[in-house]
């Protein structure tokens, strides 16, 4: 599959199944200090602490446990875990055995998008072969009491279904609307059973980590965000594509790498992130900066920030699961003030009131959809008022 | 709609359950292989799959009705999604949209006539560095142009010539 990756990869360098076999020679509790060691932190967006949810779920007293790849991959300008997948798919089996391993789990669960239906096959395969290789199912590689097995859901076309409650839910043959939490999955998740839920990057870090040492990752990236991290570039530069990127590096510095010096403004973390103009491009990409899942999406000179506002707003609009008002409601009230903006038919009051509104939604609702769903609105306002305000009325046709 | 085409369907029903489980967990794989096999969920198919797993039809039309790849009413043989989310729509979605529309001559959200296209939006595919990019079914299409829509549309065309209709649009009505 074409897919134009710009930088050398570690997932390249690491060879199936050592991670796995170095993991296996440790004793459970001291899988566990390996990762809080190398202070690796959640890639799809959230970033926690993965020693922190993996300690939780083992420390849960049941016999019954799981382990839940994400690959719902929905944010827009995300598909590294699509390459990830479709290249490394053992290094992300490595991981999910590892943690099973770890927390004491016997069955593994990927959720995978509806969209990538055509991986499903390749990987099937690939638990096939696996399952040859007693790298899945009874004594894995040999170690006795350690019977492992992974399974392939398929999710079908709702964005919020990446939420973990929802995406547990959807696992439970219900609708995918999230839960309150707590309970948190890693007490209460699957068949409320404790289970892990992470993110592809994620699994095929923890591989990494046993295969090259926690001194290894710890030692790259930023004190609070230590390690590498998968960029998904797309948008107005030269060079869109995959880069791999130790944290912390400058969105400035990033843009260079990939061809998109004359940018104006740059998303990062996809609809749910926020919009970084060029006069904050030497802010950093790290979780206590500026966090993301991997999407970075360039928007060049010509680019109308409004369009690009109400783009996102659509987005939220259709994958709202409808549960709660402020995002249900709130997101079409929005969507509502960038057309009357279209249209240099919003007052600057009003436009006041719909921010305000903005913020009530991030507060009031339920899940991180909703409450993520005004950032790139407000951050588009906030930088991009000149562009917005007072435009001509559309010409009717 | 045929005895033995509601015979069928029901024997799949449980062939499903056998291999999914019957229980709650297994609605959404079940509900995927009809959607698949037959196009679209019937409110027969519904009910069977209610019966099966011991829950109430309402639930079913719940979850059919949740998720946006499972559909209660009839699609075209080929469905056709495009993505609408930022990157392919900075790299020209609406033209291939417009051209999509032309070609087959119907506007997004609708079946043609002869039931052989559905044309739809799709939220972001995951294939942001290549867009414009849309799916045939299971199949993905990158860097799609105006001029590659038609090719697309006529391949399509072409295979449903070559072989006879994968499901019959009565089939699971
Ligand atoms: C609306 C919404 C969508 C999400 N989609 C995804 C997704 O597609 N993939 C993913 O890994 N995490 C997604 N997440 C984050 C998950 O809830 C969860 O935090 C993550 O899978 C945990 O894995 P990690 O700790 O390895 O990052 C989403 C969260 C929200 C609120
Ligand atoms: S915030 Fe939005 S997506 Fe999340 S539960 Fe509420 S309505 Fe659903």
């Amino acid at each position: 599959m074409s897919v134009s990756i710009r930088t050398p990869l570690t997932f390249r360098d690491v060879p199936p199944g050592v991670g796995l076999e170095a993991a296996l020679a440790l004793k459970r509790p001291a899988v566990i200090a390996t990762l809080r060691a190398a202070d690796l932190r959640g890639r799809g967006g959230a970033g926690f602490p993965t020693a922190t949810k993996w300690n939780l779920a083992a420390a849960a007293q049941s016999k019954t446990k799981y382990v839940v790849c994400n690959a719902d991959e929905g944010e827009p300008g995300t598909f590294k875990d699509r390459v990830i997948l479709n290249h490394f798919p053992d290094l992300v089996l490595d991981g999910m055995l590892i943690g099973g391993y770890a927390i004491g789990a016997r069955k593994g669960l990927i959720y995978l998008r509806g969209e990538y239906t055509y991986l499903r096959a390749p990987l099937e395969g690939i638990l096939a072969r696996r399952r040859q290789e007693r790298r899945l199912g009874r004594a894995i590689l040999g170690k006795k009491g350690f019977d492992f097995d992974i399974e392939i859901r398929m999710g079908a076309g709702a964005y919020v279904c990446g939420e973990e409650t929802a995406l547990i839910e959807s696992l439970e043959g219900q609708r995918g609307e999230p839960r309150n939490r707590p309970p948190f999955p890693v007490d209460t998740g699957f068949q409320d059973q404790p289970t892990i839920v992470n993110n592809v990057e994620t699994l095929a870090w923890v591989a990494c980590i046993f295969a090259k040492g926690a001194d290894w990752f710890r030692a790259l990236g930023t004190a609070k965000s230590r390690g590498l991290k998968i960029f998904s570039v797309t948008g107005d530069c030269e060079r869109p594509g995959i880069y791999e990127y130790p944290m912390g590096l400058t969105v400035g510095e990033l843009m260079q790498r990939v061809g998109g010096e004359g940018a104006k403004a740059v998303q990062i973390g996809g609809a749910a992130g926020r919009c970084v103009p060029a006069a904050l491009f030497d802010r950093t990409i790290a979780f206590e900066d500026i966090p993301t899942g991997g999407s970075i999406i360039v928007f060049g000179p010509q680019r109308d920030m409004l369009q690009v506002a109400k783009n996102f707003m659509e987005f939220f609009v259709e994958e709202s699961c409808g549960q709660c008002t402020p995002c249900r409601a709130g997101t079409r009230k929005l969507l509502g003030g960038l057309e009357l903006l279209e249209n240099g038919r919003c007052s600057i009051e009003y436009l006041s009131e719909l921010c305000r509104l903005g913020e009530s939604i991030s507060l009031a609702s339920k899940c991180g959809l909703g409450q993520s769903s005004p950032k790139a609105f407000l951050s588009i306002i906030r930088h991009f008022r000149d562009e917005l305000l007072g435009r001509p009325a559309p010409a009717t046709s | 709609m045929l005895i033995t085409e509601h015979e069928l369907l029901k024997d799949e029903i449980r062939e499903w359950c056998v291999r999914y489980g019957a229980d709650r967990g297994a609605l959404l794989p079940i509900l995927q292989e009809v959607q698949h096999k037959y196009g679209h969920i019937s409110e027969f198919a519904m009910q069977q799959i209610a019966d099966a797993l011991e829950i109430h039809p309402v639930e079913v039309d719940g979850v059919v009705s949740f998720y946006q790849f499972l559909h209660t009413r009839t699609h075209g043989r080929f469905v056709i999604r495009l993505c609408r989310t930022v990157s392919c729509d900075m790299a020209g979605k609406d033209r291939v949209a417009r051209q999509l529309e032309n070609e087959l001559g119907i506007s997004f959200g609708a079946t043609t006539p002869d039931g052989r296209f559905t044309l739809e939006w799709a939220s972001c595919l995951g294939l942001c560095d290549q867009g414009p990019a849309l799916l045939v079914n299971e199949t993905v299409y990158r860097e799609v142009t105006p001029e590659k829509v038609h090719e697309i549309v006529s391949a399509c065309r072409r295979s449903l010539s070559a072989h006879a209709p994968e499901f019959s649009q009565e089939a699971a009505s």
